[in-house]
């Protein structure tokens, strides 16, 4: 064991500390290399649309572009909500109750990302088993409230972050 | 590697070899000793080392005159097809060139499943052969992005998102792929980038696959053994290079044939309407080369599964040489592997015939039952049947024929004393 080429030697203190600031200096040179590839500022200045709903009837839909996304503002009819909210929570492969997915007092308005949660396409309205939206890649399947009852889908499609500016305009993002 | 040292006649030849030895490189590749019985399946690799260079020379002259920006893109496609010189012939060449490519590097792949070419001692070969069919589908899907019509945005969108299924960095990953929050003009202006780049990385694993075959030297049709050189053997030029010749006209004919008669047969129509991320079209579908990908991703009801059954059709192949358990290599006298064998090409066609039809109904049952197969084929039967088989007598050289069942010692060693 004590072997005197077994001993630590301060060639080898000179390797680790080598390699220890080469790693580091490495480090530094790929991160920015691999972060230029990230949204730019210019990406992230369009991250807010507004929006003006005052044209839309009931159970009718307009879609808007956000992010480089579109985005489903749908102007849903009483009885369309009442079918969303009969739904039990059991029935969904992500549950999640209508009422979470709108604004409270503002329960005929649903704002959602137009995209699917599988591979992104972007779905159909009125067209599927559910009478919501149908994704006609891959045939996932979402109700009135966007959330996903049928296919390869994983999740409810995505409500975006936005907030009712006056009661005739939306601010998304 | 070289069977003899290698002198140039001439005094300044010599003056170069001797700094650097280009000349004694070109004399072994011409007096490369070759299996004599080498049949036209083996002509696909100079078919494929064309198809390369027709897709960088045709690809650098595109370069000049395309605009890599969402906005200008697909009319900038448009004033190759109308206004540039000849622009309508390069594009095609090109755009074709891709499919051509593909096909001939399937052969070429499939020769080698049939033969057994990826066994011992050529496993490095077969690795490198990979890593260049997935450099190949990610310079083919970046250079279908370009035009920038609605199959190129929708099909950007579908493969970036298949990323999205990673667990807890998926979407991270998928914006860093973008650039932005959807496939967008950042991501455009990087796949012009990589497309560029991608193809002379797949020349520097041409090299090492062309490097790694010139050790063991090519396997042959009935999968043997043979002494280098010797009778079973014959230089590559001139026998090979002409045979390669005569072949690649052959390809060039077909080749031709799309270019002038059919160019956009191949392709999807809906790539002529210009990118629109508003409207995703009614039916996606991959160029073709990818179909039976395509069809064992949406055979799966789950996203994540669907991905790494996708990913895992490929990577099966990497360990390939590893599950196949039969000491001999040629299908020719392997009776089980045989069958096996064009059951698997049948099931890889039926998966790509399922990939272009919409996932629903009989198409949906047909792509499970082709995509358990194909992973039953690579998983279970390969290495039970090497087990299980009783494989054909094997020749002892490729000028002896089998004789009577058994080996024939005797003639071995005489033809060895022939050398």
């Amino acid at each position: 064991m004590d072997k005197p080429e077994k001993k630590t030697t301060r060639r080898d203190f000179l390797f680790t500390t080598s390699y220890t600031v080469g790693a580091v200096g490495l480090g530094a040179v790929v991160w920015p290399l691999i972060d230029q590839m990230n949204p730019d500022k210019a990406q992230k200045a369009l991250a807010t649309t507004e929006v003006d709903i005052s044209q839309i009837e009931p159970g009718k839909s307009i879609t808007v572009l956000w992010r480089g996304k579109p985005v489903f503002l749908k102007r849903r009819t009483q009885e369309e909500i009442a079918e969303a909210r009969s739904v039990s929570l059991s029935d969904l492969p992500h549950p999640e109750k209508d009422e979470e997915r709108v604004k409270d007092g503002k329960d005929e308005w649903l704002v959602m990302l137009g995209v699917c949660t599988h591979l992104g396409c972007v779905p159909l309205s009125n067209k599927g088993d559910y009478k919501g939206w149908f994704c006609p890649c891959h045939g996932s399947h979402y109700d009135v409230s966007g959330r996903i009852r049928k296919g390869p889908a994983p999740k409810n499609m995505e409500i975006p972050k936005y907030e009712f500016v006056d009661s005739n305009t939306i601010k998304i993002g | 590697m070289s069977e003899h040292e290698y002198v140039p006649k001439s005094k300044i030849g010599k003056w170069f070899n001797d700094r650097l030895p280009l000349l004694s490189l070109a004399s072994h590749l011409t007096d490369y000793p070759t299996p004599k019985n080498l049949n036209y399946w083996w002509t696909f690799g100079g078919i494929l080392t064309f198809c390369l260079l027709t897709q960088i020379i045709t690809g650098v002259v595109l370069a000049m005159h395309y605009v890599a920006h969402a906005d200008l893109a697909f009319a900038s496609v448009e004033h190759i097809m109308r206004d540039v010189n000849y622009g309508w012939l390069i594009r095609y060449i090109h755009s074709n060139g891709a499919s051509m490519f593909f096909l001939a590097v399937y052969i070429h792949i499939f020769r080698a499943l049939f033969y057994g070419s990826y066994k011992s001692p050529r496993e490095v070969i077969w690795i490198i052969g990979l890593a260049i069919y997935l450099l190949m589908m990610a310079a083919a899907f970046m250079g279908y992005v370009l035009p920038w019509g609605q199959m190129s945005f929708w099909g950007a969108t579908v493969i970036t998102n298949l990323f999205s299924a990673i667990p807890l960095v998926g979407d991270s990953i998928t914006t860093w792929l973008w650039g932005a929050y959807s496939v967008d003009n950042p991501t455009l202006n990087r796949f012009f980038s990589l497309h560029y780049l991608i193809p002379f990385l797949i020349l520097g694993l041409v090299v090492l696959h062309i490097w790694a075959l010139h050790i063991p030297g090519n396997n042959n049709p009935v999968g043997i053994d043979i002494k280098k050189p010797s009778k079973d053997t014959v230089p590559f030029h001139p026998y090979i290079t002409i045979k390669d010749t005569f072949a690649l006209l052959l390809f060039m004919i077909i080749f031709a044939g799309f270019v002038f008669f059919a160019p956009n047969v191949l392709g999807h129509s809906d790539n002529y309407i210009q990118a629109n991320p508003m409207v995703t079209p009614a039916h996606i579908v991959p160029e073709w080369y990818l179909l039976p990908f395509y069809a064992i991703l949406r055979s799966v009801p789950d996203k994540l599964g669907g991905v790494i059954l996708m990913f895992g059709a490929i990577f099966i192949l990497f360990v390939l040489p590893w599950l196949d358990t039969s000491k001999v290599r040629s299908a020719v006298f392997r009776p089980i592997y045989r069958q096996f064998f064009w059951i698997l090409v049948v099931d890889v066609l039926m998966l790509g015939y399922m990939g272009a039809m919409p996932a629903e109904g009989i198409y949906l049952v047909l792509a499970r039952v082709g995509t358990i197969y194909y992973f039953l084929h690579f998983i279970v039967i390969l290495p039970v049947v090497g087990y299980l088989e009783k494989t054909e007598p094997v020749p002892l050289s490729i000028s002896e024929p089998v004789l009577g069942g058994t080996a024939d010692y005797s003639m071995a060693k005489k033809d060895n004393e022939k050398i």
